[in-house]
């Protein structure tokens, strides 16, 4: 065979246009629906199932509210919130290091999504694979812990430059710590100008009642 | 670190081309991938070893081109490349803003084109 025998063939696709698609499809669904759906991300341990009970405590008599978990070590999560009281349910993921629309949909086929308000994605714990693929959700919410440190901006730039929200979680160890709520709110807003950042801490409920606020505000907006 | 799920989509893509085409065998793949992306190449040559068997694919060779990343300034237009290290520090070489810039490059996830017989 010679070299003359191979052509060149333009292909010109997107990897990931599929997701993409079904990622606006999915968010125009929801619109009509008048259902919010907040895709919650996070390294593990950063606080998300405590963050996600706290919150729905706040707003359990504003909306009906239900939890899809795609957390892969999240059954004991999926219990934590079913014991309080709202639907949820538990995605299998097959060990997948994220969540995409096709795993969401499914999700959304276990819930009465037209009866709820708001619904909450616990994405799989981990900033890297999450922000590349879309999940169709309403908002994008990354929660970053004061033990993680302030330079996680650098190491995970994709995650917070796609993020409409930062949840600073544990707030309450600062005083432990070297982290620079400063820097840190620096290196965001270079890559994300437009993001809002909450400091919280589920502990002592501090910064709660503002990201709630905010969440309250997105819910009625989009209603 | 989802090199797995990404690569069963370009093998998708890559065996419709070649139907599309009526070629036998794909010899390489040309890749676009923004820097902005933490695909490793090597893993996804290995995967798509492995999942390419017995497909038009195998033993097809990936290259990559990597895409850099760009930043515009949204103060005066100007538009940067950035390295992956610097990205906690953009600041515009034109007129010095610091914090207000939009992604022009570096999220590519992209088939470019494919050598085929």
């Amino acid at each position: 065979m010679t070299m003359e025998d191979i052509k060149l063939i333009e292909v010109k696709e997107d990897i990931l246009a599929d997701n993409d698609a079904a990622a606006k499809e999915l968010r125009q669904r929801l619109k009509r629906e008048k259902t919010c759906l907040i895709n919650l991300m996070s390294s593990p341990g950063s606080g998300k199932t405590s963050l996600l009970l706290k919150t729905i405590e706040a707003l359990k008599n504003d909306f009906r509210i239900a939890v899809i978990e795609a957390d892969i070590d999240s059954l004991v999560d999926a219990e934590k919130i079913a014991q309080a009281g709202i639907q949820s349910v538990q995605l299998r993921t097959g060990g997948s290091c994220h969540c995409d629309v096709s795993m969401v949909t499914k999700g959304l086929a276990a819930i009465d999504a037209g009866a709820v308000d708001l619904i909450f994605l616990e994405n799989v714990g981990n900033l890297v694979c999450p922000a590349e693929f879309d999940t169709g959700a309403t908002k994008d919410v990354m929660i970053l812990s004061i033990p993680e440190g302030d330079d996680k901006p650098l190491k995970y730039p994709l995650m917070f430059s796609k993020c409409h929200v930062l949840l600073i979680n544990k707030i309450d160890f600062l005083p432990l710590s070297d982290f620079n709520p400063k820097l840190l709110k620096e290196r965001v807003k270079r890559l994300n100008p437009g993001i809002e950042i909450f400091e919280v801490s589920c502990k002592t409920g501090q910064g709660i009642d503002r990201w709630v606020d905010w969440l309250k505000k997105t819910v009625s907006d989009y209603a | 670190m989802h090199e797995l799920p990404v690569t069963e989509k370009i093998l998708n893509i890559v065996v419709k081309h070649a139907q599309m085409n009526r070629v036998s065998r794909v010899v390489s793949i040309t890749l676009k991938i923004g820097e902005l992306s933490d695909l490793e190449g090597e893993w996804i040559q290995n995967y798509f070893n492995y999942l390419s068997k017995g497909t038009v694919a195998e033993n097809a060779i990936l290259k990559i081109e990597k895409v850099p990343i760009v930043f515009k300034c949204n103060r005066c237009q100007h538009e940067m490349e950035v390295k992956k290290e610097q990205l906690g520090e953009i600041i515009c070489p034109h007129c010095s803003n610091k914090g207000d810039f939009s992604l022009i490059s570096g999220r590519e996830y992209f088939i470019k084109e494919m050598e085929a017989q």
